[in-house]
C-alpha cells in the first residue's frame, strides 16, 4: 500500500489562493464596545466573494478523497488497494497500515477514533482509506476501486441493545478515565447528581407529573463543507489551512499522528462557513496532512454535501425520563430524572455533554431535592458531540414540557408557574454551586409575555388567502381550513465557557505602533471566526482600551498561543477577555514610555489617572497630555499574554456536587404558531425572545446571534432530524433534500428584547450569548403546537404524522 | 463521460439515435443531483440547451403546446390563465433559481412519482410529444406515459419535445404537502381540474404510488354524483357527504410507501384532505364564475 514514486516539488511554496489576509478596520468601521459594528466580511459573504476553505487553491495541488464504510458495524477482513493505486493520475492510497507512528487514533478528550479504520468499522461512513490524485474525479474513481471485505456484526443502536446481556462491545479495550465508574463498557460516561432527598420530597408533593421525552438527532447543517489544504514545507513539516473551531486542539491531535513536533505543523484558519459545534472534532485534517507529506505536494480535500453528513458529529439524540412534583400553591418539590444520550460510535465530546445535561437538567428553577442521572452510550449510530446548546438543549425540551404539564395539572398559568419557581441570584444549583450573578429568569418571562401578540389571521387579504402566511406556505395546502393558533412559552439555562475544572484560557497578542503618524493597533489571536463576530469585537475592545481608530486583525493561526474553542458561548468572554488583558498591559507600557519621554513636561504624567482616547494620552479630567503617535515614536509596544476566567471544579462522580460552571446564560421565548390540524403542518408566526447578555459589546451582532439560535431551535422543533435506520444504523437522509432546515418562509419574525445586567466577574460584565436562544426556542414552539392541537407531543422534531395520528 | 452538444433538434435526435444510453439534460435540476450523489454516471450527457425551440410555447385553440425546456418561472408568468393547475404546481417547485432552469420535460423524463408537474398534467389532460429520428413524432396520452417507478413510455432513441396540455375550461387547483413551507420535495401532492365543457372532474396524485396516478374510482364517483344531483347546472354547494366520499376514494386510490419523508398512512390521509379542499376551492370558484356570468347576462 505504498505510493508510487513521484518527483517531489521542493520549490518554496507561497501561500495558497484563498488564504485569509489581515483585515484592517479603519474609520469606516469604527465602533467601541457597546456600539453596533458591521462585520468586515459581511458584504463579501452575501455577495459570494468571501474565500471559504473550499475555495483554497494551490497551483500544483492534488485532491484527496476518503473511502468510507458502507455499513455501520463490521470486521474488516481485507483491504486491497492495488487497482486503485494503479489508476493513472493517482499519487497515493493510504490505509491504516500506512500511518507513520504508533499514534493511530485521535479524539477531543478520549483518543478512541481511528484516523483510518482498522480491525473493524463502528459506524456508517467511517473513514477506511484515503486517495490523492491529480483530479477530484480520478480520486473518486480510484477510491471506488479499493476492495474492502467486511464481515458484518450486530448493531448497537440504543440503551437496550447497548446494555443487553452479551452485547457486543463497541470498544473492546477501553483504557479511558471514565471506564472505571461507568456501569457498562458501552456507556461512555455517567454523571449522577444527588442533592437533598428527592424521595422524601416527593411525599410532600400534591401533584406528580411524569414524562418520557425523545429528542431527535440534529445536524449543525453548516453551509461550508469540511475542507482544507495541506501544504508540505521544506523543513519536513506541513502547513494546514483549514476551517475549524479550535486550531490548537486540532494541532494537539494532528501532530502525534504525523510524528511531527507541534512547531512543524503550522495551522492557519481558512474561511469558515459556519460551525455550531460540528468543527470541534477533526474531519479531513490528518488525512490531508498524511497525503501531503506522502506525496510532497499540496493536497486539498473538500467533502461534498452527502459526505459532510458523515464528516462531523451531530447533536446527541436523547431519551429523557422526568418526574416532577409540586404543591398546590405551585412550588416544585423535587425532580427525578434520567437522561440517556446516544453518543454513537466514538466519544467525541460525550463526557462533557453528559456533565452539562446532568448539571442543567433542572433548568432555571429552584428545586432543592433532586435525583439526577445522565449517561452517554457508545452505539453504532453516527458519532455525536458538540452542537450549540451542548446537552442543555435536550434537557430544556424535557423540563419545559414538564413545567407546562404541572401548570396545567395545578390549573395555573404556565408563565406564572415558571416565575414562581424561577431561580435568581443566590439560588443554589443542584450541584451545590451558588448562582453569583444576575439570573433574571422571571423578568425574561415577563418581558416575552408582555410583547404585543401578532394579529390573528394575517393571511387574509382582499385578494383571498396569502398562502405564504399559512401552514404549507407556497405548497397551497390550506386557505385557512383547519388552521388553529397556539401560544407557548419556554425559558432555559446554559453554562458559558468550559466547565468541570477545565483550564479554559485564551491568548492574545496586541501591538501598538504609529504608522504614518497614526496610532494603529494590531490584534493577533488564534480565535476561530466561525461567524460569531469576534472579528468585530476584538477591534472594538482594542479601540476602547487603546483609544485608536485603526485596528488590524491578523489571520488566526498557531503562531500565537491557543485561544481555546469557538464554542460554549465563550469567545467574547475568554478571548475578548484576553484581548482586553493584553491591551491593558500595552496601555501601561505606552504610558510608561510617555512618562519616560514627556513626564518632565507636565506633572499630570506622574499624578493623574491616564487614559488613551481619540489617539491621545489624556487625564481622567480630560486634559490632553500628548499624541499617542508622538509617545510611540518609532517604537512598537507588543504584549502577548494568556487570560483565564475563574477556575471551576469537576463534579463529584457520585453526588455531582462541585462548582463546575463559570457563568450562566438565560433566554426566554414566546412562540406563536398556526397549525393546520388536519394536515399536521405548522407555520411559526412569531418567536419572541428576551435574553440577558450582561453587556452587548456589539448589539447588532448580539441580535443576530439570538435570531440565529432561535431559528436553529425552531428547526429541530418542526423539521430537522437525521434519520437512522434502527435495524442497520445507517443514515437515511444525508442530504439537504431530506434533511430540511428552515427557509426564510419558515422563519418567523423574531422580536428581541436584550437585557443587560452586568456579571461583575466577566469582562465588561458580558454574558455569553450564542447558545441560550437555541435552548428555549424548541420547547416554546412545541408548547405552542400542544396549545393549538391539545396533543401531548413528547418528541421533537414534530412531524405531520405526529399531529394527524398517522405515525 | 462525453458531453454531446447538438445545435438543433435534428442533431439531438441523431445523437440520441446513435447513443441510446445518452441522458438528456436541459435545466439539469434532476440529472445533476443524481450525478452529484453518484446515483448515476451516464456514458453520455446530451445537452439540449442549444435547442432553442424547446423553450417556446404556443397557445392554440384547445391546448397549449409547451416546449420541454420552458422553465417553470415562465409557466407561472405567462400561462396562469391557460394552465392554472400547472402554474400552481410550478410555484411549488424548489427555489427561484431552479424554477428559472427546470422545465416540464425534465419532470417527464425523470418520471419520479415526486415530480411536481405530474398531478397537474394528469388533472388537466395532456399528451406528451415524443420524437425519434427513425420513426418521427408520436403523441403519448399522459395516462399512458408513466409506466413504473422512474420509468416512462419513451423508447431509447426518443426525446421529449413538448407536452400538449388542454387549456383550462374550468377552475383547477394544486396542493402539495412537504414538511417545510417552501423549497421542499413532495411528501405527496394532489391536482384537480373541473372540466365543465365535458362535465367531468379529473385528478392527479403525486408521491403516493409507484407512479403519478389519477384517482379513477373517485373521479367516476364524483362525475356520477355531480351529474345525478344536477350540480353542474344548479351550481349548488357540493354536499359534504359527496366531498367526503370523494376524498376517501382518492385516499384509497393511493398505494404509498413508508419512507424517510413520511409514512404511508400519512400520505393516504393527506391526499384525502387535499382532495376535499381542492374540490371545495375549485367548486366554489366554478359557482362564483357561474353566478358572475349569469349576473352579467
Amino acid at each position: 500500500m505504498s505510493s508510487p514514486k513521484h518527483p517531489t516539488a521542493s520549490a518554496q511554496r507561497g501561500a495558497p489562493a484563498g488564504a485569509p489576509t489581515r483585515i484592517t478596520q479603519g474609520s469606516q468601521t469604527r465602533g467601541a464596545i457597546g456600539e453596533s459594528t458591521l462585520r468586515p466580511d459581511g458584504t463579501l459573504k452575501v455577495t459570494g466573494e468571501f474565500a471559504y476553505s473550499s475555495d483554497l487553491w494551490h497551483e500544483d495541488m492534488l485532491w484527496g478523497q476518503i473511502l468510507r464504510s458502507p455499513v455501520a458495524h463490521a470486521e474488516i477482513v481485507s483491504i486491497d488497494t492495488a487497482e486503485a493505486l494503479a489508476t493513472p493520475g493517482v499519487y497515493a492510497v493510504l490505509t491504516h497500515d500506512d500511518l507513520p507512528t504508533e499514534v493511530k487514533n485521535y479524539g477531543l478528550e478520549i483518543r478512541d477514533t481511528p484516523v483510518l479504520a482498522y480491525g473493524k468499522v463502528r459506524h456508517h461512513g467511517e473513514p477506511v482509506a484515503v486517495v490523492a490524485a491529480a483530479h477530484p474525479e480520478t480520486a473518486r474513481r480510484a477510491a471506488a476501486k479499493i476492495k474492502v471485505e467486511y464481515r458484518e456484526l450486530p448493531v448497537i443502536t440504543d440503551e437496550a441493545s447497548a446494555t443487553a446481556p452479551g452485547a457486543v462491545l463497541v470498544h473492546e479495550h477501553r483504557t479511558d478515565h471514565h471506564v472505571g465508574h461507568v456501569p457498562h463498557p458501552n456507556i461512555v460516561h455517567r454523571q449522577p447528581i444527588v442533592r437533598g432527598d428527592a424521595a422524601a420530597a416527593a411525599r410532600r408533593a400534591d401533584v406528580i407529573v411524569r414524562g418520557e421525552y425523545t429528542f431527535g438527532m440534529q445536524d449543525q447543517a453548516f453551509l461550508g463543507p469540511e475542507s482544507g489544504l495541506a501544504v508540505p514545507e521544506e523543513d519536513g513539516g506541513v502547513h494546514l489551512y483549514v476551517a475549524t473551531q479550535w486550531l490548537h486542539s486540532d494541532l494537539r491531535q494532528i501532530a502525534p499522528v504525523l510524528g511531527l513536533p507541534e512547531d512543524k505543523v503550522r495551522m492557519t484558519l481558512a474561511g469558515v462557513g459556519g460551525a455550531f459545534g460540528g468543527r470541534e472534532d477533526l474531519s479531513m485534517q490528518i488525512h490531508a496532512c498524511l497525503l501531503a507529506l506522502r506525496t510532497g505536494k499540496p493536497v486539498k480535500i473538500v467533502y461534498n454535501r452527502f459526505e459532510s453528513f458523515f464528516g462531523h458529529v451531530h447533536r446527541h439524540p436523547a431519551k429523557l425520563y422526568y418526574e416532577h412534583g409540586a404543591t398546590h400553591d405551585g412550588r416544585l418539590t423535587h425532580l427525578k430524572c434520567r437522561i440517556v444520550l446516544d453518543g454513537g460510535a466514538y466519544a467525541s465530546a460525550s463526557p462533557a455533554v453528559v456533565g452539562n445535561a446532568a448539571s442543567l437538567s433542572v433548568g432555571p428553577y429552584v428545586v432543592d431535592d433532586v435525583d439526577i442521572e445522565a449517561i452517554a452510550l457508545y452505539t453504532n449510530n453516527p458519532p455525536c458531540g458538540a452542537m450549540r446548546g451542548f446537552g442543555a438543549v435536550q434537557a430544556c425540551f424535557a423540563y419545559e414540557a414538564q413545567m407546562d404539564k404541572l401548570a396545567k395539572k395545578l390549573g395555573m398559568d404556565p408563565v406564572e408557574f415558571r416565575q414562581r419557581n424561577a431561580m435568581e441570584q443566590g439560588t443554589i444549583m443542584p450541584t451545590g454551586q451558588p448562582v453569583d450573578s444576575p439570573a433574571p429568569v422571571a423578568e425574561l418571562l415577563r418581558r416575552v409575555k408582555a410583547m404585543p401578540l401578532p394579529p390573528e389571521r394575517q393571511w387574509e387579504s382582499s385578494e383571498g388567502a396569502d398562502v405564504r402566511q399559512l401552514p404549507g406556505g407556497l405548497s397551497n395546502t390550506t386557505h385557512g381550513e383547519g388552521v388553529v393558533r397556539g401560544i407557548g412559552y419556554a425559558v432555559g439555562i446554559k453554562n458559558v465557557g468550559f466547565s468541570e475544572g477545565f483550564d479554559d484560557y485564551s491568548t492574545a497578542r496586541v501591538r501598538l505602533e504609529a504608522v504614518a503618524g497614526e496610532p494603529v493597533a494590531t490584534v493577533h489571536t488564534a480565535m476561530a471566526e466561525v461567524g460569531q463576530g469576534g472579528v468585530t469585537v476584538h477591534a472594538q475592545i482594542a479601540r476602547t482600551e487603546l483609544g485608536v481608530a485603526q485596528v488590524t486583525i491578523r489571520p488566526a493561526d498557531t503562531q500565537v498561543g491557543s485561544a481555546g474553542s469557538t464554542s460554549a458561548s465563550r469567545q467574547t468572554y475568554v478571548t475578548g477577555g484576553a484581548v482586553r488583558h493584553a491591551c491593558e498591559q500595552v496601555r501601561e507600557r505606552v504610558l510608561e514610555l510617555g512618562r519616560r519621554r514627556f513626564g518632565s513636561y507636565h506633572p499630570a504624567w506622574a499624578t493623574a489617572e491616564l487614559l488613551l482616547e481619540g489617539g491621545k494620552v489624556v487625564t481622567d479630567g480630560g486634559e490632553v497630555l500628548a499624541d499617542l503617535a508622538e509617545v510611540l515614536g518609532d517604537e512598537a509596544v507588543e504584549v502577548e499574554d494568556e487570560w483565564r476566567h475563574r477556575p471551576t471544579e469537576p463534579f463529584d462522580l457520585r453526588t455531582g456536587q462541585g462548582n463546575g460552571h463559570v457563568q450562566y446564560s438565560f433566554a426566554a421565548h414566546r412562540a406563536v404558531v398556526e397549525v393546520d390540524t388536519e394536515l399536521g403542518l405548522v407555520k411559526v408566526v412569531e418567536l419572541a425572545c428576551a435574553q440577558d447578555v450582561g453587556k452587548a459589546l456589539n448589539p447588532l451582532s448580539v441580535v443576530g446571534q439570538i435570531q440565529g439560535g432561535t431559528t436553529q431551535g425552531l428547526g429541530v422543533a418542526v423539521m430537522e432530524e437525521i434519520v437512522v435506520d434502527p435495524r442497520t444504523a445507517k443514515v437515511r437522509n444525508p442530504s439537504f433534500t431530506d434533511y430540511l432546515i428552515p427557509t426564510i418562509l419558515d422563519t418567523p419574525t423574531i422580536p428581541v428584547d436584550v437585557l443587560e445586567l452586568a456579571d461583575d466577574h466577566a469582562p465588561y460584565g458580558l454574558r455569553g450569548v450564542g447558545e441560550a436562544p437555541t435552548l428555549s426556542s424548541t420547547p416554546a414552539v412545541l408548547a405552542a403546537i400542544r396549545d393549538a392541537t391539545g396533543l401531548e407531543l413528547n418528541r421533537t422534531p414534530v412531524r405531520p404524522e405526529h399531529l394527524t395520528g398517522t405515525a | 463521460m462525453d458531453f454531446l452538444r447538438p445545435a438543433s433538434w435534428e442533431e439531438a435526435l441523431a445523437a440520441k439515435a446513435e447513443h441510446p444510453t445518452a441522458v438528456p439534460i436541459a435545466g439539469g435540476t434532476d440529472v445533476m443531483v443524481e450525478i452529484n450523489f453518484d446515483h448515476r454516471r451516464p456514458e453520455y450527457l446530451l445537452d439540449l440547451n442549444r435547442v432553442g425551440d424547446l423553450y417556446e410555447w404556443e397557445v392554440g385553440e384547445d391546448s397549449v403546446r409547451l416546449g420541454a425546456s420552458v422553465p417553470y418561472a415562465k409557466i407561472m408568468e405567462h400561462l396562469r390563465a391557460e394552465l392554472p393547475g400547472l402554474a400552481l404546481a410550478s410555484h411549488t417547485v424548489a427555489s427561484p433559481q431552479i424554477r428559472n432552469r427546470g422545465g416540464v420535460g425534465g419532470n417527464l423524463g425523470t418520471a419520479s412519482p415526486a415530480g411536481d408537474a405530474h398531478p397537474a398534467l394528469l388533472a388537466a389532460g395532456a399528451e406528451v410529444e415524443v420524437q425519434s429520428a427513425a420513426r418521427g413524432t408520436r403523441l403519448v396520452p399522459i395516462d399512458d406515459f408513466y409506466t413504473g417507478v422512474k420509468r416512462n413510455a419513451l423508447q431509447p432513441d426518443e426525446l421529449i419535445r413538448a407536452v400538449h396540455v388542454r387549456k383550462a375550461d374550468g377552475p383547477q387547483q394544486y396542493s402539495k404537502v412537504g414538511t417545510r413551507n417552501a423549497m421542499v420535495i413532495a411528501v405527496c401532492a394532489f391536482g384537480l381540474a373541473l372540466h365543465p365543457d365535458t362535465r367531468t372532474v379529473r385528478t392527479g396524485i403525486g408521491s403516493a404510488a409507484p407512479t403519478p396516478v389519477r384517482a379513477a374510482t373517485a373521479e367516476d364517483f364524483l362525475n356520477a354524483a355531480l351529474e345525478e344531483g344536477g350540480f353542474w347546472d344548479s351550481g349548488k354547494v357540493i354536499t359534504p357527504s359527496v366531498a367526503r366520499q370523494f376524498a376517501d376514494l382518492c385516499a384509497a386510490s393511493c398505494n404509498p410507501i413508508d419512507d424517510v419523508r413520511g409514512t404511508a398512512g400519512y400520505r393516504r390521509h393527506a391526499v384525502g384532505v387535499m382532495a376535499r379542499r381542492t374540490l371545495t376551492w375549485t367548486w366554489e370558484s366554478y359557482r362564483g364564475t357561474r353566478t358572475a356570468s349569469e349576473g352579467a347576462a
